[in-house]
């Protein structure tokens, strides 16, 4: 599938608004939490908005759009192409 | 027979239950608005059903305490029909509960909420494969607006008969979640096709809405429009109210003449009554209606997002601030709705911060005290100053406990369009608990004052109260409404005018004691219904612990006003 080396893993925090990044992996006590908002390593997430101060990111997954805060997106890491 | 609702958050299985069983689950659009289940009997073609309303849950695996409730119900409970609702416009995600019902092996069927609004996105789903391939009845719904229900429930009683003809394929494989998420995922490939997908009024709107200056712009213009229309309604239908019970008092007392024992029972009885409909219907009745609209839009995540990062500064995060806006109208469901707060650390301080915020009784016990005879401004500083103090109380707080809050999940559903029935029935639905709860104890409490003041007992319970007064700088009469304030929060401004032998509080108190006194009244101990709330959710000792806080936290603030009285 995907060959690791050319590609960066980041947290999602670094991801500039309006990009498409893969999930890699996401902090353990998170894991069961987010797969209920439908986020699953592998999955395909878009950046869609960053609130401002320090707030929140909007990312749209499967067709839904999620909110999480900044401790929540700092715990998960994504591949961006 | 009996059928149980379940289905993902947001996906109106409470719509669908109000639609059949008359107005009784709350609905919203905002996740985990269904924190309890309700039960209700409903007739259907003939048949009784006993029809149940599960909290929304994403997985029946362990997750927030709704979900819990929900996966502990269809294992011990014998339920003889699932019915899964689903979001039409998010099936991929909706498929992911009902592959995992479908292990349980009841029978299941599934209903695809929201068409309307899946054609509107130029969806297309392709029932009869999908039911091909589940093995499962699937049928189009659109509880909104009643469209659909009554197949639905035919079908239920349908499949409840031959439940044992009927075998369900994709079982045993389905245990595991990501099986499950990936299989959903393909089954929504395989069945829903998309059409063309405009940019959407939804993005549009979330563009202004949530945007980084506007979107707060926004926001302190609706809560302002918001409260000012609450305020604006009150005013209007206060005074006629309150006239009318003035004749009907007088007319009431006419046979009895002056100061006998049945005579200011009467009166009691009567200010009592005149309370819960003058005082309380003008401000809660718009404000529980303003609030459904804004719910029902599905504004309230949208504030959740725009204020995740001041609720972080005291300690909590954005979905927190549901408890405190509900707060503003009625303590008893604010507490209730810290339940939406997955770690029990946050409902803890959640619960304890939103009962200092002034509903909508302290709400009429300032406007009639300090706004009345001090002007609107003064009123507003109050009010500015009450958020400054739960500010400090949640920094407090929070640095008393250990963890931080794990932060913001939160999911932002779509607009929708508010029905007028839905918007009315949720008001009357949450309207019904002061009815019923509320205004019984309020009349009995007012008719008991009066008996009080008639035997001159009311001297004891001040002098219990007097050191409080006197540290405040109140005469000692204050103690017995600020007793009684316990009850309903509203009687300490109903029996403040018992208390002091007149209704003009002008000349009975200085300025500085108006603001004292309503200061005082806006943090101290949480009304009966707050406490037995507090109680149910979080434990006796929480609920003891939080009437201690609140009482500290009054004294301090009002210390502080009674200083700056003194200075300005």
């Amino acid at each position: 599938m995907h060959a690791s080396y050319n590609e960066d893993v980041i947290n999602l925090l670094n991801v500039p608004n309006g990009q498409r990044a893969r999930l890699v992996s996401i902090g353990e006590r998170l894991q069961s939490k987010l797969r209920q908002y439908g986020l699953h390593n592998g999955d395909f997430v878009r950046v869609l908005r960053v609130a401002p101060l320090g707030g929140p990111l909007l990312v749209g997954v499967n067709g839904r759009e999620i909110a999480l805060g900044r401790v929540v997106a700092e715990k998960i890491m994504v591949e961006v192409e | 027979m009996k059928i149980a609702l379940i289905g993902q958050p947001n996906c109106g299985k409470s719509t669908l239950f109000n639609q059949v069983a008359g107005y009784k689950a709350e609905t919203g659009n905002f996740s985990g608005t269904t924190v309890t289940f309700t039960e209700s009997c409903v007739r259907v073609a003939g048949q009784v059903i006993e029809l149940v309303d599960l909290p929304g849950a994403y997985t029946l695996e362990s997750g927030s305490p709704a979900e819990t409730q929900a996966a502990r119900y269809l294992d011990s409970k014998d339920v003889d029909v699932i019915i899964n609702v689903a979001d039409a416009t998010q099936l991929a995600a909706a498929l992911e509960l009902s592959l995992e019902l479908l292990s349980l092996n009841k029978p299941l069927i599934l209903a695809l909420n929201m068409m309307d609004e899946a054609t509107r996105l130029g969806l297309k789903i392709d029932g009869e494969g999908l039911a091909c391939e589940l093995g499962i009845p699937v049928l189009p719904l659109v509880a909104s607006k009643g469209r659909g229900v009554k197949g639905l429930f035919l079908k239920s009683l349908e499949v409840g008969k031959n439940s044992e003809s009927r075998r369900q394929k994709a079982e045993g494989r389905m245990r595991n979640v990501e099986v499950r998420h990936v299989y959903a995922r393909e089954l929504a490939e395989k069945y829903v096709t998309r059409g063309e997908r405009k940019v959407t009024l939804r993005d549009r709107l979330d563009d202004v809405l949530l945007h980084p200056v506007w979107g707060y712009a926004i926001l302190l213009f609706v809560l302002f429009l918001f409260f000012q229309a609450v305020y604006g309604i009150g005013k209007v239908t206060e005074p006629p109210l309150l006239k009318l019970f003035d004749m009907l008092t007088k007319g009431a007392l006419s046979p009895f003449g002056n100061a006998t024992l049945i005579s200011e029972i009467i009166l009691g009885v009567m200010q009592g009554i005149a309370a819960g409909v003058a005082i309380v219907l003008p401000y809660l009745l718009p404000f529980l209606f303003g609030l459904g609209i804004l719910e029902d839009i599905g504004y309230l995540p949208r504030i959740a997002f725009l204020m995740d990062t001041f609720m972080h500064r005291i300690g909590l995060h954005g979905k927190a601030i549901v408890p405190f806006i509900l707060g503003y109208g009625c303590n008893v469901p604010a507490v209730m709705s810290t339940r939406t707060l997955e770690e029990p650390r946050d409902r803890y301080l959640a619960a304890a911060l939103a009962t200092l915020v002034p509903c909508a009784a302290r709400l009429a016990v300032v406007f009639g005290l300090v706004a009345y005879y001090l002007g609107p401004l003064a009123a507003f500083g109050l009010y500015l100053f009450n958020l400054l103090i739960i500010a400090i109380t949640g920094r407090i707080l929070s640095n008393m406990m250990p963890e931080d809050t794990p932060g913001l999940i939160l999911e932002m559903p779509p607009y929708r369009v508010p029905t007028f029935k839905n918007v009315l029935n949720k008001a009357w639905f949450r309207m019904r608990e002061f009815v019923v709860e509320a205004w019984p104890i309020l009349i009995a409490g007012s008719a008991v004052l009066a008996i009080l003041n008639y035997f001159d007992l009311a001297y004891f319970i001040n002098w219990l109260v007097r050191p409080f007064t006197w540290v405040m700088g109140l005469p000692p009469t204050v103690g017995v409404p600020l007793i009684f304030g316990v009850l309903r929060k509203e009687l300490s401004l109903i029996m403040l005018s018992q208390a002091l032998g007149t209704a003009n509080f002008g000349s009975a108190l200085t300025s500085t004691q108006m603001v004292v006194y309503a200061t005082f009244v806006m943090f101290y101990l949480p009304c009966l219904a707050t406490l037995a709330v507090l109680r149910r959710e979080l434990g006796t000792r929480a609920m003891g612990v939080i009437a201690g806080l609140t009482v500290i936290v009054a004294l301090f603030a009002a210390l502080v006003v009674r200083g700056v009285m003194a200075i300005v």
